[in-house]
């Protein structure tokens, strides 16, 4: 598989910085013809790579071992100095020495998801078969075929049951699917602000958000790469709606309210007058230059495609009948994208198959962002939970 | 392990192995102490942040919640429930009974009785509401909200036709001691009442 390509955006007015995925400080794990996944959508994938990154030290038993899945936009870099912002891993708040996923106890693996843009396959990548880039010709991959890549990486890893399993929103999909599809390698499973199954509503706005990005000018069917563009437009677009959904009106207003942004007065024009606008265009401004559109697409529609009930007829209880897996289900009391009805949706489901779980709706304002952010309450369910399932492994 | 007396009297009458639900569990004592001693299969529902923190800390599965919107478990798929001093504070005390006699095959319930002499005592002399031992709320700092003798928490079990199997009754000695009906002067001297039901 050729590693040494880039992207470049030659558009003046979408600049973006070239990423050479080769260069990034992370692994990969190469998977050749006997290692092929078999996808849900019916495509054999083969001669495919993983990128991941791990923390922390693996014991003399591997029974320390946390795997980390990471959400739409989220990537390997859990920790410390991400390699392409700049800025502090995504999780960089809850994962190191001492903290709740503390590095001094546990042995933190955290993979680049299939479909990806950092490292791990995806519609940016080459295809073997083609010699070309992908783009939309990349599979459809579901939360399932992701989690399945994951396991590749367990096994050779040499881990035979992680101690836990953990991620929010399409993090926590993947727990989800990995205590469904490999209860006996998931020790126990921590899902935050996430749902068993994608909403009607979540649906609609993964729908504006890829609708905005192939409705871009620069958009060429998905080929955009073979003009040396990016449908950067729509992508950030995209990513303003979507972080729209990720906070809440009370969080939105208590850090903006209605204050104008380096202006006394309003401007009667379509600039950035408030603060909010301003905020939501850098948003998206900093998001085109780390993620790629078409894996945009791929991953929503993984999450779109997401229904754990759906192989057992509805009945979501089925997918974990007789599970020895423990649950610790987590929910945001302002998370309106994934509310706590969702999570007590999955409570109720564990519960009628007599799982062990527990479960915490934490009172915040920050939104379904809040398993991002400084959420003292959520470090200490987290920290707590882990002390007390130590006592059994 | 010392366990506080109401909680040793339910711990007695849990057999090992069981399923236990302890709805309002607090810090998960009496969770715990039947996980392991009894080889008890427990569950908690504990609506305090500080109360789940220690319940997990300990291992503990435990819900946050409370018992208003229902308990969200399959028919009789717990041994026993148990409702520990906390019946006075809830909404519905007997929407709660018929839900955990719904969800265990018996249910202990142990509450303070309003009964009690000092209870009448401070109303006939003082004709204010009492501050007691078991009761050592004010009237406007209270979560106590329906409050109920013995005899009154008799009576209700007759009207929704559950089967009263043991009662324990917390003396003037500050012992419990095994009662059967009728009460008797229990309703009178009695402080707490814990009781094992079945429907």
């Amino acid at each position: 598989m050729n590693r040494k390509r880039k992207i470049k955006n030659i558009d003046s007015s979408t600049r973006s910085p070239v990423i050479r995925f080769d260069r990034l400080p992370c692994k990969f794990l190469e998977l050749k013809d006997k290692h092929s996944l078999n996808l849900d959508c019916g495509v054999n994938l083969r001669n495919f790579r993983i990128a991941y990154k791990c923390y922390g030290k693996l014991n003399k038993n591997k029974t320390n071992a946390i795997l980390v899945c990471h959400a739409l936009t989220g990537d390997q870099f859990v920790s410390g100095t991400h390699p392409i912002t700049g800025k502090k891993g995504w999780w960089d708040i809850l994962v190191g020495p001492g903290k709740p996923l503390d590095t001094k106890k546990f042995f933190i693996i955290c993979s680049n998801i299939l479909g990806g843009c950092m490292g791990s396959t995806g519609p940016m990548d080459v295809n073997p078969k083609t010699k070309k880039l992908y783009g939309l010709h990349f599979p459809v991959i579901t939360v399932g075929d992701m989690v399945n890549a994951q396991k590749l990486l367990i096994d050779h890893l040499g881990i035979e049951k992680l101690f836990c399993v953990i991620g929010g929103s399409l993090g926590g999909m993947q727990v989800l699917q990995w205590a469904c599809s490999y209860p006996e390698k998931v020790f126990s499973a921590i899902a935050i602000a996430t749902a068993a199954k994608h909403s009607a509503q979540n649906i609609s706005f993964h729908e504006i958000g890829r609708r905005s990005i192939m409705t871009d000018p620069n958009w060429n069917s998905g080929k955009y790469f073979t003009k040396e563009l990016i449908p950067s437009r729509g992508l950030s677009v995209a990513r303003m709606i979507a972080h729209i959904t990720y906070l809440s009106e009370e969080g939105l207003h208590a850090k903006f309210g209605r204050n104008l942004q380096d202006k006394k007065k309003i401007t009667y024009g379509f600039g950035a007058d408030f603060q909010v606008e301003s905020y939501l265009r850098h948003q998206g401004k900093t998001f085109v230059e780390r993620f790629d559109a078409n894996s945009y697409l791929y991953i929503t529609r993984a999450m779109d495609y997401f229904d754990l009930g759906k192989k057992y007829r509805g009945v979501l209880s089925n997918a974990f009948r007789g599970t020895k897996t423990r649950f610790c289900i987590i929910s945001f009391s302002s998370d309106w994208l994934f509310p706590t009805s969702e999570s007590l949706a999955l409570v109720k489901a564990l519960n009628s198959v007599n799982a062990n779980v527990s479960f915490s709706a934490i009172e915040t304002d920050k939104g379904h962002d809040s398993f991002l952010l400084n959420v003292p309450e959520f470090f200490r369910v987290v920290r707590n939970y882990l002390q007390g399932i130590s006592r059994f492994i | 392990m010392n366990l506080r007396k109401d909680l040793k009297i339910i711990a007695d009458m849990i057999s090992e192995n069981s399923r236990v639900l302890d709805i309002g569990c607090g810090d998960g004592e009496l969770l715990y102490y039947l996980g392991k001693f009894k080889e008890v299969d427990g569950r908690g529902i504990e609506i305090s942040h500080n109360g789940l923190n220690k319940c997990l800390q300990s291992g503990l599965s435990v819900v946050q919640g409370d018992i208003v919107a229902g308990l969200d478990y399959p028919k009789k798929s717990f041994d026993f429930v148990i409702l520990s001093q906390t019946i006075q504070t809830i909404h519905s005390p007997k929407a709660a009974l018929i839900e955990m006699l719904r969800v265990g095959k018996m249910a202990i319930v142990s509450f303070p009785n309003f009964g009690h002499w000092l209870v009448r005592l401070s109303f006939l002399s003082r004709g204010s509401m009492p501050v007691t031992k078991s009761l050592p709320y004010k009237w406007h700092n209270t979560p106590n909200i329906h409050l109920c003798t013995i005899q009154d928490f008799v009576d209700l079990c007759k009207n929704l036709k559950i089967s009263i199997d043991q009662i324990y009754i917390l003396g003037e000695l500050n012992k419990f001691y095994k009662k059967e009906l009728p009460l008797g002067f229990s309703n009178l001297f009695g402080k707490q009442a814990v009781f094992l039901l079945s429907k």
